[in-house]
């Protein structure tokens, strides 16, 4: 394989790994402030009444050990910059540098230091300032995706800027941060956290009512977790078609190909599945709803919808959008049935039929294949192009040899392949002590000697 | 605005240089800690290795930042830089965050691990610590050496390897007196006074080396009166070194009320050592190819970042003071609750 397809992969290994954990730190880090308050308040009701605190205590560990995957896997991205894409920083240094710069600086230390006193500091501090402490770090991680996709919505559909001798130098930052996908990017973004972080709630709160627990702090989860993803989840389609019809007029060989549509015209059908080939420029197997594409991105049977055609030799490869796509708008339909069947049967029944528990069970991390697969629609969507119009991704590649890429693709692939089973396991273990009835962190004191650093 | 102190093509570079310099010399110092306690811990018993967690728990994450803002300091201001040090450095960068990873997971996990499965993530704690340490000292020595990889430069980066590890082991013991009591203190005294001497070779070669690499850095030593301007940098480091020996060979845990004066003495040690490093290098950016000036990103997008860090860097200060006002004094168990 040749370097820059190495090193995209390389690449592409590192930030999928990444994306993973902010996708559940930022909506965990606002779950965990309602836990919170919700005990807070409970507590001039009920004092002693623990339920709360107890889903906090629980689901605490798990942000914990999610953001600091986040965090080593986010260091690795501020090199990967350099060691893969020199002349992304060389060509749009002007504007990138900045958007990064303010990330770190406003977004990464507010989060790196009071997570220390949200998870560490419960006894240290008085109340208020632990929840000042916990909503600061949900806002920092919300802050920090503001940052990051400003910058990669601006690689999309860049705007605020001037070339000169071929570089790029900043002319107006508020067109720059508000550039035109990013909004509808930012929403999609953080709605896809919120139902990543709903649906391993439910997930795990399902696992533990499955294996017989039937605790109070478990049900709070449970509800938490099922609810929001029924309230998310409607938003969310509805923020993906606005995305999606943003697209369609900043990038429109991306709505293409994730049509899988090869010829302008009106009457265009929805595909469900088809079997897209580059060589030929034509779709096999197509099974499609007359006109369906149409009237989703035209709001008419005779709306004219791209085609690839039109954009030949410089649009993106078509299989992986078209496919992508269907796996993110598939689990998107799933995830809404599940969760307004699973709101309905804790409304009405106040318990899950065994089978719904099951797939709140394999549907636990669904939400990591929906953001993955979207990312992957508009990121390689993006392509040949790293910058829209301006750099394209070969032009940026560096002279690393490509056995040394592929040399440190398969080392991080090992330890990346490795540390997803751990995180996974580790959450599993976590439910069967809850369930076991050893709450998360005993009452009892810490025996005198015995120094557990996060336990 | 802009030529407010003069041209902005030169005062903005030496700006960010200073910022980046002061970032790097924090990361060092509190990373440094972090890190030497994780190669310590091979030292530890279980109970003593649960002790020294505490000790770094709730820091060791807003320290590693200060790695992500020098570097992406380096991105942002110096980008053609970035792109030449990184990529002449790719092994040993990679092998870095290999062990950042595994080291940084490897607190979480191990937290809520139990029996053989939390000494597994011990010593994947261990192996990341080392790991990283040496690599960054390796990527030291080969720095001074102007990136260059020659039999002759790889030894040398591999001293420096030898001696950042003691380094971090230095400040990491030296952290542990002042979190520490008892039995663990007197080990961590003893510790330190040992890492102490391989800290010392180690600045002595990189201090003899960088000369005899560089007519340049020696022309910079050597050359006229400067030498005397310069002097403090050699003789405050020895004096250091003379003082902290003495001290830490006659200190028992009965001196605690003195338990931060180690700890203050390596981070001015460090300070030193680093001024006479960013003295030497000064005004390049990667040795004796690209000074500052000419890597230096345009000068609007660089005011941009500095009116950000002018309003934030003070906040961040403060903040992280706060934070270790919260958790000051000796270690006791962290918990959730």
């Amino acid at each position: 394989m040749d370097a820059i397809i190495l090193a995209r992969l390389q690449f592409a290994a590192n930030i999928s790994f990444h994306i993973l954990f902010p996708s559940i730190t930022i909506a965990l880090g606002w779950v965990l402030l309602y836990f919170k308050l919700r005990h807070d308040r409970l507590q001039r009701v009920l004092p002693g009444d623990m339920r709360w605190i107890l889903a906090y205590r629980f689901w605490v560990k798990i942000f914990a050990l999610s953001f600091a995957m986040g965090v080593v896997s986010g260091i690795t991205m501020s090199f990967q910059f350099g060691t893969n894409w020199p002349g992304y920083m060389q060509k749009v240094g002007n504007v990138a540098g900045p958007l990064l710069a303010y990330e770190v600086l406003t977004a990464f230390f507010l989060e790196a230091v009071f997570l220390g006193i949200m998870l560490f500091g419960f006894k240290r501090v008085p109340n208020w300032v632990h929840s000042l402490a916990t909503f600061l770090v949900a806002f920092g991680t919300t802050v920090s995706a503001f940052w990051i996709l400003a910058l990669n919505s601006w690689m999309q559909t860049p705007a605020g800027y001037e070339l000169r001798d071929g570089i790029v130098y900043a002319a107006d930052w508020v067109a720059i941060i508000f550039n035109p996908s990013f909004p509808y990017r930012l929403i999609h973004m953080l709605l896809a956290s919120g139902l990543t972080v709903s649906f391993l709630v439910a997930g795990v709160s399902a696992l533990r009512w499955f294996w017989g627990e039937r605790s109070d702090d478990l049900k709070m989860g449970l509800k938490t977790g099922i609810y929001l993803a029924a309230i998310l989840i409607p938003l969310q389609i509805f923020a993906g078609d606005m995305h999606g019809l943003n697209t369609l007029e900043y990038q429109p060989q991306k709505v293409a190909a994730m049509e899988g549509n090869w010829q302008t015209s009106s009457h265009v059908p929805l595909l469900l599945f088809a079997w897209p080939d580059e060589e030929t420029r034509e779709n096999h197997f197509e099974i499609g709803v007359p006109s369906g594409a149409s009237l989703i991105l035209r709001h008419s049977p005779d709306g004219v919808v791209p085609g690839l055609n039109d954009y030949a030799g410089k649009h993106p490869p078509v299989k992986p959008l078209f496919f992508a796509f269907r796996i993110m708008v598939g689990l998107g339909l799933l995830m809404l049935a599940v969760s307004w069947a699973g709101s309905f049967y804790l409304w009405r029944r106040r318990e899950l039929p065994r089978l719904l528990q099951r797939v709140f069970i394999g549907m636990t991390f669904s939400g990591w294949v929906a953001t993955l697969a979207g990312w992957y629609v508009t990121e390689i969507g993006r392509q040949p192009y790293l910058v829209t119009g301006i750099l394209t991704t070969a032009d940026a590649a560096s002279d690393v040899p490509a056995p040394m890429i592929g040399l440190s693709l398969t080392l991080y692939l090992i330890v990346y392949a490795s540390l997803i089973v751990a995180y996974i396991g580790v959450i599993t273990k976590l439910a069967r002590k809850a369930t076991k009835g050893q709450k998360p962190q005993a009452d009892t004191p810490t025996q005198a000697g015995t120094f557990a650093a996060a336990e | 605005m802009l030529s407010l102190f003069g041209d902005p093509t030169i005062w903005l570079p030496l700006a960010f240089a200073g910022l980046m310099g002061l970032s790097i010399l924090i990361y060092v110092v509190l990373d440094g800690f972090d890190l030497g306690i994780g190669m310590l811990f091979a030292w530890g018993g279980e109970a003593e290795q649960d002790r020294m967690m505490a000790a770094i728990g709730p820091f060791w994450d807003a320290n590693e930042t200060w790695l992500v803002l020098a570097v992406g300091l380096l991105l942002v201001a110096f980008p053609v830089a970035h792109g030449i040090i990184l990529t002449a450095l790719y092994l040993p960068v990679v092998l870095m965050l290999i062990g950042l990873i595994l080291r940084g997971v490897a607190f979480e996990f191990r937290a809520k691990a139990e029996g053989s499965t939390k000494r597994n993530w011990s010593r994947i704690f261990i192996m990341g610590s080392f790991l990283t340490a040496l690599t960054q000292g390796y990527m030291l020595g080969v720095y001074v050496m102007g990136l260059e990889q020659t039999p002759a430069t790889i030894a040398f980066g591999l001293l420096t390897a030898i001696c950042l590890v003691a380094g971090y082991m230095l400040v990491g013991s030296t952290w542990l007196i002042i979190k520490t009591e008892g039995d663990l203190q007197s080990r961590a005294i003893g510790w330190a006074g040992r890492a102490l001497v391989f800290a010392a070779i180690g600045m002595a070669a990189i201090s003899v080396a960088s000369p005899l690499v560089s007519p340049r850095i020696f022309e910079k030593w050597f050359s006229g009166p400067t030498i005397l301007l310069l002097a403090p940098l050699p003789i405050g480091s020895a004096v250091i070194f003379i003082v902290l020996a003495v001290f830490l060979r006659n200190m028992t845990p009965a001196h605690d009320r003195w338990c931060r004066l180690p700890f203050i003495a390596v981070t001015g040690l460090f300070a030193l050592a680093f001024t006479g490093l960013a003295y030497s290098f000064y005004p390049y950016v990667v040795p004796d190819r690209l000074t500052l000036f000419e890597a230096a990103s345009a000068p609007d997008s660089l005011l941009i970042i500095l009116i950000g860090a002018l309003f934030v860097l003070p906040a961040i200060v403060a903040y992280s003071a706060l934070s270790y006002h919260v958790f000051r004094g000796k270690a006791t168990p962290l918990g959730y609750d």
